[in-house]
């Protein structure tokens, strides 16, 4: 008999190790819980976006593509003058919360002490969390009348872009802080090392090498301070007038894509009226910018990223 | 300096070496010291907190001359390295006493500028750390930061890179980031943005850890060919690499306290490089380069 056919581990040796494949029953029903989670949000994303095309798109076929896209505030159906009354909230917000949110997330990251920060970060996160209405209520109530009126005597009116634009600010300064902040400090502490090692001091350490090298995270943050500006509705439909206008005067209320959405959705106007219908062309409108400035900060981060 | 004795040594013999080794003692043994002094530690005590981690280190370092700093893990090598250019201020925790005399003046006196210190006194890190910058940039950065006068800022990154034997690697994309860069490269790039600032001193961290032989081996003609320019002082754990290109060697250990068995860095031995290979007087030196301890 030939002991060569014989299978089995060499004498002496003991059993050879089992490496046949062990069946795991609980790792697949992870897998498919988490295949389940993650489709459920693509397709609800999906889902939105048909339920919002249809109407939009029976709009289209009731009134033309040119009435919609032009700045005629004497046109029922023109949209621009809302892009335009979004545009210079946001971009006021903007203006506001860039300046403090990025300045809060270099002295949280670059400069308080271990102490400072661990009260600090939590208190600014705690911000974000403030309903958007209590924001506008300081807005209509506070902002407005006391902050704009009294005590910088600007002769705004009861409602406006320039009081809508400086809360929306307000609100998104804790987003863009907190955010810009995790990616400050999550740039490697070497690179601050060689920074000071060269003689470079705190503040050209924090702009020119720790900036730089956490800005896709910042231009992240950015976005996504500026997507919420975009996209918030409380406070604009509250404080920002409800009166198209393509004036750039921000002392004067100015119409938003929100708010109109807002306003339509509550108020008479029956499900197949023309009104309603462009209540769902203007979210679409806003859904392509939303989605558009989103292209052009993915791009814009690709080209000035620094990757550590 | 002065405040050295010239020869001071315990006398141990070296046949009580092995027994010396478990046994705690401040013999020191100080050697032949450099003529031109640039830095001094004048009984230089550094604590982390509580923690004592450096006990009365006193060490000159001479021009033009590369020291080396040896020991086993956890010593307080680096410890003592990074308060050579301040940069143990970036610990909240890290407390020094005594004095460090870069010229004759004590770097830790009250009104002296940490940032002013570092200008003068380079550092290379163990990891190379290059910033996600351009090649260029990368070089550019020192001179810029601390303001110094250049005509051509191109002719400050040639001569560096050149100074850093690094020039005609790279000198085709100097507009491509350092990231794209060998690790051995990464590091003459980190030294030749050292020098782009035209250091005094240059403290390097065990700057050849994370390289291949022969990336080593490159580092280390490097570093000769820059002491005629500069004085150097280096952390190294590799025995070989501080007999090659040291001048001067300190040895140091780690004593455990009696009470609370933390261990506190000293320095045992500090000479002329040849004399503590050929001839190391005391026998936890000895052990240590003989490999049998550490
Ligand atoms: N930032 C710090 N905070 C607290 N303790 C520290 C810090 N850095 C070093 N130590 C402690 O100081 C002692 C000396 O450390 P150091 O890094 O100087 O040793 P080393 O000789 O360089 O060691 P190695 O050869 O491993 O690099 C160690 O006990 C270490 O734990
Ligand atoms: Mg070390």
């Amino acid at each position: 008999m030939s002991v060569l056919t014989e299978p089995g581990p060499p004498p002496g040796v003991g059993p050879a190790p089992v490496l046949t494949g062990k069946s795991r029953p609980g790792e697949a029903v992870i897998k498919v819980l988490l295949v389940v989670a993650t489709t459920t949000s693509v397709l609800v994303t999906a889902g939105i976006l048909l339920a919002v095309l249809e109407p939009a798109l029976e709009f289209f076929r009731r009134e033309s593509i040119g009435e919609f896209l032009s700045f005629d505030t004497n046109k029922q159906f023109s949209a621009l003058p809302l892009v335009v009354g979004t545009g210079l909230t946001t971009v006021i917000a903007l203006s506001v919360a860039i300046p403090i949110g990025l300045g809060a997330a270099m002295y949280l990251s670059e400069y308080a002490s271990k102490r400072a920060r661990k009260w600090l970060k939590p208190t600014v996160e705690l911000l974000a969390g403030v309903p958007s209405v209590v924001y506008g209520f300081f807005a209509v109530f506070f902002v407005i009348p006391v902050v704009l009126r009294d005590w910088l005597g600007i002769p705004v009116s009861a409602y406006n872009s320039l009081g809508a634009g400086l809360v929306l600010g307000v609100m998104i300064i804790p987003t863009i802080a907190s955010l810009s902040e995790d990616a400050l400090s999550a740039v490697p502490l070497a690179l601050r090392q060689g920074s000071f090692a060269m003689g470079a001091n705190r503040m050209q350490t924090t702009l020119r090498v720790v900036f730089p090298a956490a800005l896709s995270g910042i231009a992240a943050a950015v976005v996504l301070g500026m997507s919420r500006a975009v996209g918030e509705t409380m406070i604009v439909l509250m404080a920002g007038g409800s009166i198209k206008s393509t004036s750039a005067d921000i002392t004067q209320g100015h119409e938003t894509m929100t708010g109109v959405i807002a306003r339509t959705a509550l108020g008479e106007s029956p499900v197949e009226s023309t009104e309603y219908k462009y209540l769902f062309a203007v979210a679409l409108l806003l859904f392509i910018i939303t989605f558009v400035m989103n292209m052009i900060s993915i791009a814009i981060v690709r080209r000035f990223r620094q990757a550590y | 300096m002065a405040s050295h004795p010239a020869t001071f040594s315990t006398g141990q013999s070296p046949a009580a070496a092995v027994d010396a080794l478990n046994v705690a003692d401040d013999a020191q043994t100080i050697g032949a010291l450099p003529d031109d002094v640039v830095m001094e530690t004048v009984n230089l005590n550094v604590f982390y907190g509580d923690f004592h981690a450096v006990h009365d280190v006193n060490l000159s370092f001479g021009k033009n001359e590369i020291t080396a700093m040896i020991g086993p893990s956890g010593c307080g090598k680096s410890t003592v390295l990074r308060c050579l250019n301040r940069m143990n201020d970036l610990v909240p925790s890290a407390r020094v006493e005594g004095s460090i005399n870069y010229h004759g003046q004590n770097i830790y006196a009250p009104k002296v500028d940490p940032i002013a210190v570092r200008e003068h006194i380079g550092m290379v890190f163990q990891k190379p750390n290059p910033f996600p910058k351009s090649i260029y940039d990368n070089i550019a950065y020192g001179p810029r930061v601390i303001g110094m006068k250049v005509d051509n800022m191109d002719d400050v990154v040639e001569e560096a890179l050149r100074g850093a034997a690094l020039w005609d690697e790279v000198k085709d994309k100097l507009k491509q980031s350092a990231y794209g860069l060998s690790g051995g490269q990464q590091q003459r790039l980190c030294i030749a943005r050292t020098i782009a600032t035209k250091p005094d001193v240059i403290l390097m961290d065990e700057p050849c850890s994370a390289l291949d032989p022969i990336a080593t081996s490159k580092v280390e003609d490097l570093m000769l060919q820059m002491r005629k320019d500069y004085t150097i002082i280096v952390v190294t754990h590799n025995m070989q690499q501080a007999a090659r290109v040291s001048d001067r060697t300190a040895f140091f250990t780690a004593r455990p306290d009696e009470t609370t068995g933390n261990r506190t860095g000293l320095l045992v031995e500090f000479d002329r490089t040849k004399d503590i290979f050929a001839n190391p007087h005391d026998p936890r030196t000895e052990a240590y380069i003989s490999g049998r301890f550490g």
